[in-house]
């Protein structure tokens, strides 16, 4: 890792050279996203479709489906991206994700609860899962406080708190193994039927969410010195701690409650992210919010062109994907 | 003028009583050392300064203002802290990690300034780091990085450094380096030091005054030549040895011979203390 880190050691220049590059990225990726299916579109033609008004034979699937889906999931692979992102920094963990406070596994209960038991609220599934969200993070940071909250206290608190809720899970899924058909694609996450209301649930969220990230970017760079360091230099450890955790949880539970658990975007994505650019958190923010962006729209459309005409949910792209990504950056690691 | 001045205070961490009944006071422009053995309360006191700990009795008054009625920026502006080691390296630029010193200085957004960036470079240049301020901390030696941490603190431009034990891990040349650094920041730009040393002969060299402290209390304060006496190396760390005055530089200096011989240990203050 040293030596990647050694490579890309260079000052704003190499930093702003990989942002651009990233915004390339995803621009590149939600417009292969939105030229992919069962039609293909070109991306002239999508240009005009989007930009001017186009009213060609195209426009119902370019506006109805493919754009609202593919803008969706680039808000998703962001917020989710940023939320890791944040809480590696305060965590000072760089294997700490949206997981780690509880947003997977009570947004999972939560969902699973109103797809099993109460599928007639099924329009309720977002907000119901948003709050079992926000719901189990606040309980693990509430649980971990002690004189303030330690990042390793924090940590113990959730995964304690989600082995509790995984329980659950788990129980109602063998309970109700005859209903567990449409929990399943909730529990991987995917993007499918995915349009324009959910795109408007989570725009909000992302757009405070960057806003307020950024503002705290200089804020986790003094946190990463340690708390006698950052106290030191005039930084009130535990509020920046507290509002940045709380920054992390609900970008995380608005991406988690639209499009069900998507996993590894929020560990993955931040960690390559530095590797990328280095851990001045005023670059590693806007990357990990592009590279997230860039990664989901991509893996969502190879989930969808795989195995045409049936379709993946992207988590299990992002999953198979993933984890062998992870794994080799984790020996990289150890080395 | 007093810059700090410590009203009778006690410090108990998990129950016990670390620093009791302390008077003590601060002068602008001086460099200040507090010498004792392990355990006798030496960076509880400088993190009592420093606000990092709250006194269970007495006051600590900066500038005549209650120390908790400052708010943490506004405290960072007078006052900036070196703790003893880093837990760990910061992954980023010297010049990145210099311009953190800044933060206190900074709108809340931390937006940087064009008179962050000359002060980040002026304190790069008085520590000797802007040859490498490019670099990563990672590929700098021990020195370099307590340099570099030293310009941080700079760059805080704050009227008073506390340092705690600044030259451990440093070899010989290393630790001078540091000391002839802190000595020549206090005389040029008249910055208060308070500092926690171990070495006898660092204290002796480079301090207006001396803090000796022994199980939690104050065993002596005042200038090196009354304080670094054959009887206070006896009393307060259990050694034998010889104080002298080296003839070119007009510096104090001791020498230690070794362990007191009848030395009874379950007798010596510092033990006593942790008990």
């Amino acid at each position: 890792m040293r030596m990647v880190i050694n490579a890309f050691r260079v000052p704003m220049s190499k930093g702003v050279l990989v942002i651009v590059a990233l915004t390339a990225a995803v621009i590149l990726a939600t417009g292969f996203s939105i030229g992919t299916g069962a039609v293909r579109i070109s991306l002239s033609e999508i240009w005009l479709y989007v930009f001017h008004g186009y009213d060609g034979p195209m426009k119902e699937i370019v506006w109805n489906i493919r754009l609202p889906r593919t803008l969706v999931g680039t808000l998703v692979g962001a917020n989710l991206a940023l939320s890791g992102a944040l809480l590696q920094g305060v965590m000072r963990n760089s294997l700490a994700d949206p997981h780690i406070i509880g947003v997977s596994s009570g947004a999972g209960l939560f969902g699973i609860i109103v797809l099993i038991l109460f599928p007639h609220l099924w329009s309720m599934l977002t907000p119901i899962a948003f709050l079992g969200a926000s719901g189990a993070a606040a309980i693990i940071y509430l649980l971990a406080w002690k004189d303030g909250v330690q990042p390793v206290r924090l940590i113990l608190a959730g995964v304690a708190v989600s082995a509790f809720l995984g329980s659950g899970i788990s129980a109602l899924l063998i309970f109700f193994s005859d209903r567990v058909n449409g929990a399943l694609v909730f529990m991987v996450g995917g993007l499918s039927a995915k349009s324009w209301p959910e795109l408007e649930i989570i725009l909000p969220y992302s757009l405070i969410g960057m806003s307020l990230a950024f503002i705290g970017s200089s804020h986790l760079n003094i946190l990463a010195l340690g708390d006698s360091n950052a106290r030191g230099l005039g930084l009130s450890v535990e509020a920046a701690r507290f509002f940045l955790t709380a920054l992390a949880t609900l970008l995380a539970a608005s991406a988690v409650s639209v499009v069900g658990l998507l996993g590894f975007v929020g560990l993955i994505v931040p960690h390559s992210a530095r590797l990328l650019i280095g851990s001045d958190y005023r670059f590693l923010l806007p990357a990990s919010v592009l590279l997230g962006a860039a990664v989901v729209t991509f893996c969502d459309t190879l989930a969808r062109l795989m195995f045409a005409p049936l379709e993946l949910p992207v988590g299990i792209m992002m999953g198979a994907l993933g984890a062998p990504f992870f794994l080799y950056l984790l020996r990289r690691e150890a080395r | 003028m007093t810059l700090l001045r410590l009203e009778d205070v006690s410090v108990r961490l998990h129950n016990r009583t670390v620093l009791d009944s302390l008077n003590w006071q601060v002068e602008v422009g001086k460099i200040y050392s507090i010498i004792g053995p392990n355990g006798s309360g030496k960076s509880t006191l400088l993190k009592t300064c420093a606000g990092q700990l709250k006194p269970a009795q007495g006051k600590v008054l900066l500038q005549g203002r209650l120390l908790d009625s400052y708010p943490r920026r506004q405290l960072a502006r007078h006052m900036a802290m070196l703790q003893q080691s880093q837990a760990s390296l910061p992954d980023v630029s010297v010049r990145s990690l210099v311009s953190y010193g800044r933060f206190p200085h900074q709108p809340v957004w931390g937006a940087k300034r064009k008179e962050d960036e000359k002060i980040v470079e002026w304190a790069m240049a008085q520590t000797g780091t802007l040859p490498f301020a490019e670099r990563k901390l990672s590929n700098l030696s021990g020195g370099e990085r307590q340099r570099v941490w030293i310009a941080m603190t700079l760059a805080q431009q704050s009227g008073l450094i506390l340092l705690d034990e600044p030259t451990t891990y440093l070899d010989v040349n290393h630790q001078w380096e540091v000391m002839e650094l802190v000595h020549d920041l206090n005389r040029k730009y008249s910055i208060t030091i308070v500092m926690v040393l171990h070495d006898l002969n660092h204290a002796a060299a480079c301090s207006d005054e001396l803090l000796v402290m022994r199980a939690g209390e104050m065993y002596a304060s005042g200038p090196p030549e009354q304080v670094i006496t054959d009887r206070m190396l006896r009393d307060v760390f259990g050694v034998r040895g010889s104080v002298g005055r080296d003839d070119r530089s007009g510096r104090m200096h001791c020498h230690i011979e070794g362990l007191l011989e009848a030395v009874d240990f379950s007798a010596q203050p510092a033990i006593a203390a942790v008990k």
